[in-house]
């Protein structure tokens, strides 16, 4: 007999959390599948928004970095393909970090209603944005056929770096939605953080434009390895990593992830009688 | 025991609620930055003590639920009754582990489902198809399980037609009735009800019933929350009664409901029942000196169950004699709507002369009047004469139903008398 039992009591971490989150598996397809389907609803060029934003931005990019500032490319690549290759993580981490970090109060009558661990809530959002970067890809494939530019095999390892992405915005997304619940104050946060990244992290440059000596320290942003990673995949050999910098922003990472998980299952019992 | 389900020990809950320092005469600028300034600086150290944010200055604590114990077994409907704010709610919400107790612990064995509101995430913009599945996955159906209830569901709702409408587009009635369905083919092992069944019309609400009922029947362990005791008494048959947080009674449906409604009579007997303060009237020849309502066994009371009897209880006060006195009691509903009027004349008691303090005791058949608030009109006149006293709006009282056949229309106008008819087929 299937008989289960369970435990109800002040302070305890189920054992069976991450039993329980797989049991719910339907539920986090179903709230992705909801959100992905809603998205463009009552919109009239629909899901072309997901093309349009990072299309624009790469253009105005391109303007004012390549051809007003003059800064190099890398290599010979076109100065349009190294932003817009950038502009494809970049777009994917801050749209997935915004959407997790105000999921969880745009859930309220779910929280207080019904059980499910909540850590679907935040997750599902992010398929979303994936969605979205599927189909800006398609964008820059346009573009490659356009300047006649064929990725090498290093695109193979391109669904790691899109991971790197994923689990980069999950992290602080987790905790911030989570500190949202009780402070409101943190919705204002992550909007200017995006916008204050976009600038800050390699997107309408290349990273080599730093100084060396400063590159490590650059790194500490974890944007900055995802980004090289990507340019790397996509545009070839001429966009080298640099690997002990990538080393920093990938242990950034996984520490803002651990921090995340951590806080948010310390915070989640109490989340249906703050929000 | 091997057949108990939910077992709950000293559970509780706690929330700290803030109130605002009361603050008289009149308030300087100093004080008020003062005060924003330390509200700040509190603010503060609890984001960094990870502390909720309590508006007002001072705080208190409030118990919704305190040392809760008790033991339901595989198979029992139980209804939880109480005031508002009893802790009902909170019970649920802790057993269906949405937010944590503050102390105690309670085992749970088996599948929980909760129904603490229907068309829990209902998204608007999608077809009421696509809102079956959501709300499906949300209950904690999967989807296999959906599937293979779909129609059925949809055939419950009565919806055929609207499957492919966006649910913003329904009539409110639809909607809920949609919610409804997807809730009532829910198929855990323990299910936790949460004053949900008051959707839609009286023909829907019968089917809604039906509905639980064979959920109760079919063996499965329920808890329902309800301030519709008809219902409950139909639905159940053991009870809980919370008051304050704490579990104050337990036991037969019957008896916890009529403790209940002893209990709250005691709490508001007071101005249901009437004494005289006019001393003017003591100077009259005769006069009414005190009415009240009590039941069977001569306590003060002023809630019935429909099958308990409505005892009036009269005392006159008699200074002199009159000839062709007769005594009245008319029942009005809430609505100041008559619904009938009784009288004798004094003089078909045999009363003695010099009795000058008597009681009379009315009593109104069980079972005559439908669930509802009433008030007694007491009247002491000689017909077309005189009036002699007259008390109007007097002796308040509650009719509960407790099980009627017509209780799952509570709530609506199903008239203001039962009828005991006699129904036959005619050959």
């Amino acid at each position: 007999m299937d008989e289960q039992i369970l435990v109800i009591e002040p302070g305890r971490t189920e054992k069976n959390y991450w039993a329980d989150l797989w049991r719910y598996r339907e539920l986090f397809l179903i709230l992705a599948w909801r959100d992905i389907s809603v998205r463009y609803k009552q919109t009239i060029i629909g899901v072309a928004w997901a093309i349009v934003r990072p299309f624009l931005t790469m253009i105005v990019f391109t303007v004012i970095f390549g051809r007003l500032a003059k800064l190099p490319s890398d290599g010979n690549t076109p100065y349009a393909l190294m932003v817009f290759a950038a502009m494809l993580p970049w777009t994917l981490f801050s749209t997935s970090l915004g959407e997790a970090s105000n999921s969880l109060i745009g859930s309220a009558n779910l929280i207080s209603k019904v059980y499910f661990p909540r850590l679907i809530i935040p997750t599902a959002t992010v398929v979303t944005s994936f969605v979205d970067f599927l189909i800006s890809f398609l964008i820059m494939a346009g573009m490659m056929i356009y300047y006649k530019f064929a990725p090498g095999l290093n695109i193979l390892f391109l669904p790691g770096f899109i991971l790197l992405a994923l689990l980069a915005s999950l992290g602080p997304g987790l905790w911030v939605t989570a500190l949202n619940v009780k402070y409101r104050d943190f919705r204002y946060v992550i909007p200017f953080v995006v916008q204050f990244g976009l600038y800050v992290s390699p997107v309408g440059f290349s990273s080599k434009v730093v100084p060396e000596k400063w590159r490590l320290l650059y790194n500490l942003n974890p944007m900055v390895g995802v980004i090289d990673g990507f340019r790397w995949c996509i545009l070839g050999g001429e966009s080298s990593i640099y690997w002990p910098g990538f080393a920093i922003s990938l242990a950034i990472i996984v520490f803002f992830l651990w921090l995340g998980v951590t806080q948010f299952r310390k915070m989640e019992k109490s989340f249906a009688d703050l929000i | 025991m091997d057949d108990i389900v939910i077992k709950a020990e000293k559970l509780g809950k706690k929330y700290t609620i803030g109130h605002q320092a009361q603050r008289g005469g009149y308030v300087a600028l100093r004080d008020v930055i003062a005060q924003n300034v330390r509200g700040f600086w509190n603010k503060t150290r609890d984001l960094m003590q990870g502390k909720p944010i309590i508006q007002g200055d001072q705080q208190e604590e409030i118990w919704a639920l305190k040392d809760v114990n008790f033991e339901v077994k595989q198979g029992e409907a139980i209804g939880i009754i109480g005031r508002n704010g009893a802790g009902k709610s909170t019970l649920l919400k802790v057993l269906s582990r949405i937010t944590e107790p503050s102390v105690g612990r309670v085992t749970i064995k088996g599948r929980v489902a909760s129904l603490l509101e229907v068309g829990t995430g209902f998204h608007p913009e999608l077809t009421g198809r696509e809102n079956i599945y959501l709300n499906g996955a949300i209950l904690g159906m999967s989807r296999q399980e959906i599937k293979k209830k779909f129609d059925e569901i949809v055939a419950f709702a009565e919806i055929e037609k609207f499957l492919d409408t966006p649910v913003k587009r329904f009539s409110s009635g639809m909607y809920v009735r949609l919610a409804f369905a997807i809730a009532a083919h829910l198929d855990p092992e323990i299910l936790l009800v949460d004053e949900v069944l008051a959707v839609g019309d009286a023909e829907f609400q019968k089917k809604c019933l039906g509905k639980m009922d064979e959920v109760a029947k079919g063996g499965r362990t329920i808890l329902f929350v309800s301030h519709n005791m008809g219902m409950m008494s139909n639905l159940c048959s053991k009870a809980f009664l919370l008051n304050k947080g704490l579990i104050v009674k337990e036991g037969h449906m019957e008896e916890v409901v009529s403790y209940y409604m002893k209990y709250v009579s005691t709490a508001s007997n007071t101005d249901k029942s009437y004494k005289i303060k006019d001393s003017e009237k003591i100077t009259k020849d005769m006069y009414i000196f005190e009415a009240n309502t009590i039941d069977d066994s001569s306590n003060v009371v002023s809630n019935y169950k429909i099958y308990d009897p409505v005892i009036l209880n009269i005392n006159l006060k008699i200074n002199k004699y009159l000839q062709d006195v007769v005594l009245g009691i008319t029942v009005k509903d809430h609505h100041g709507r008559k619904i009938f009027t009784n009288q004798r004349p004094l003089s078909s008691f045999e009363l003695k002369k010099s009795n000058n303090n008597i009681v009379f005791l009315v009593q109104i058949p069980a079972k005559i009047l439908v669930p509802g608030t009433y008030s007694f009109m007491i009247g002491l006149h000689i017909p077309k004469i005189q009036i002699i006293d007259l008390l109007e709006d007097v002796c308040m009282f509650n009719i509960i139903d407790t099980g009627s056949e017509l209780s799952m229309y509570e709530g609506s106008d199903y008239g203001c008398v039962f009828a005991n008819c006699e129904w036959k087929l005619r050959i």
